[in-house]
């Protein structure tokens, strides 16, 4: 247990060492930013320093801390509902030729349906609470996982099926040994992706939906006018998707693809 | 695809498939393997164990050199620490080092990609080993050395062996039986058998026999080569 985390600090602190070019590019926003702000006012665009002293005002007050953790509850249940349902059956639907084909137009009316929409279901169905923001975030990540899974499996090569079908593998050591290392692949980005998408989807159902979460402190905040506490909530939202996909989700990618690297590299 | 085909492979016997490319050898071998199932007739095999070896190494790209060679003991329920010895005690013959086994495939030569699939193969005690063209992508040095293990995990463990390739001087090297295929359909067009043991087989024998081999009419005919001055 120890040693497991022991590797995690290692490997996120090896991520965030690599990660100098990216500083210094966020920095150059910081800049930019900073001077926008100083030429349009603190009414239009408030600095960089200003939203974050509102940040930590909000923190200090204990206001911030909570609309945090119920925005994070309600992005990463919905988050993780459709990584679990959509890994499963996107894998499921890989394998069989039929069930791509059947799934593909469903896919493509739900990759086209616009967030919004389900939005204004999903008020009706669950009406103001939970289940309207979690819904919308499962529904909208749903499609992006599902095609990661199912493209994962598909292009998973017919010579190494061979090898397994002739050694005998059974069906779980396929699945472990020879399907899901590859769809892994295809998996992270769709997941990482989907991430994103949950973060921007779970505040926008709750600007509309809800009383509670960085979506309705935002509503709060453009009614009062307060821009620098909108930019405070915003800059919070972005930091902690951040945060998960950065200590989280990256080294854990790169700990599952280490193959990749030792493979290009060593030879 | 392939017409009126009997063939038998008999217990610790090397038989060779030669033949010209598109022949339908692989699909044959496939059929054998039963990788492919035939659309009419029928595939009986009292082997208990085949393995088979491909042209490629086919490796599993994200296992260690390790894990792949003991897929096949894997799949057989033997417990990892078992498999592992096996696996590297195998692999050492094979000529891989520690070095090697730690490795991705991906970080190993051709040669020691060709090596642990040989490895991988073997190492699950095949009654029956396939060989798909498996050597005919590696330069003469490399080729000699496997003949050579092949040969010695043969005598330890009695295996029989069905191969396919296209080189003449292969199937005389290693082969009791030589079948040869012609294509469209294809079918066995003509038998040798090779009465001299494996080991009493050397280069100039080998040489030699592949030369007289060439020169018969039925080889000339299946391989689309042009009859001999005279002959």
């Amino acid at each position: 247990m120890k040693r497991a985390a022991g590797d995690w600090l290692t490997a996120s602190g090896h991520y965030l060492w690599s990660g100098w070019g990216s500083l210094a590019s966020l920095g150059i926003f910081l800049a930019i930013w900073e001077l926008t702000a100083q030429q349009l006012g603190p009414l239009i665009l408030p600095t960089p320093i200003e939203a974050l002293g509102t940040l930590h005002g909000l923190f200090a007050s204990g206001a911030a801390g909570p609309e945090i953790a119920v925005t994070a509850r309600r992005a990463l249940a919905g988050f993780g509902l459709s990584v679990g349902v959509g890994s499963l059956l996107g894998l499921a639907a890989g394998v069989s030729m039929t069930a791509s084909m059947m799934a593909r137009p469903i896919i493509t009316v739900l990759v086209g349906m616009p967030p919004i929409a389900w939005l204004i279901l999903a008020l009706l169905w669950f009406g103001a609470g939970d289940g309207t923001p979690i819904f919308t975030v499962f529904i909208a990540c749903f499609p992006i996982i599902f095609v990661g899974a199912m493209q994962g499996t598909r292009t998973l090569d017919g010579q190494l099926k061979e090898v397994a079908r002739m050694f005998g593998l059974s069906t779980w050591m396929k699945l472990t040994d020879v399907y899901l290392p590859h769809v892994v692949s295809y998996l992270f980005p769709a997941w990482i992706s989907a991430l994103g998408m949950s973060w921007k989807i779970v505040v926008m159902a709750e600007l509309l939906s809800t009383e509670d979460g960085i979506g309705a402190a935002l509503a709060v905040s453009r009614s009062h006018l307060d821009t620098a506490a909108s930019m405070a909530w915003i800059v919070a939202l972005v930091g902690t998707l951040l945060a998960i996909e950065y200590l989280l989700l990256e080294p854990l990618k790169r700990r599952v693809e280490s193959w990749r690297e030792f493979a290009s590299s060593s030879n | 695809m392939l017409e009126d085909i009997a063939l038998n492979v008999g217990e610790g016997e090397a038989v060779a498939l030669v033949g010209p490319s598109g022949c339908g050898k692989t699909t044959l071998l496939n059929l054998a393997a039963g990788l492919l199932t035939p659309w009419e007739g029928s595939i009986a095999s009292s082997f208990a164990r085949p393995a088979m070896m491909f042209q490629q190494p086919r490796l599993l790209p994200w296992k260690r050199t390790l894990a792949n060679i003991g897929l096949g003991l894997k799949a057989c329920g033997v417990a990892r620490a078992e498999r592992d010895r096996q696996a590297a005690g195998l692999a050492a013959r094979m000529g891989l080092t520690a070095d090697d086994l730690a490795k991705y495939p991906g970080a190993l030569s051709g040669g020691m990609q060709s090596r642990a699939a040989l490895a991988r193969a073997f190492a699950v005690s095949p009654d029956l080993l396939l060989l798909d063209e498996a050597f005919s992508a590696l330069d003469i040095g490399l080729k000699s050395e496997l003949y050579a293990l092949l040969a010695g995990e043969r005598t330890a463990h009695g295996s029989a062996v069905l191969m396919i390739t296209h080189d003449l001087m292969e199937a005389v090297r290693l082969a009791d039986r030589i079948l040869v295929m012609s294509g469209s359909p294809g079918r066995i067009v003509a038998e040798h058998r090779v009465d001299t043991p494996v080991a009493a087989r050397d280069e100039a024998w080998v040489f030699a026999r592949t030369a007289e081999f060439i020169r018969w009419p039925d080889i000339r005919a299946a391989f689309a080569l042009p009859p001999l001055e005279g002959a």
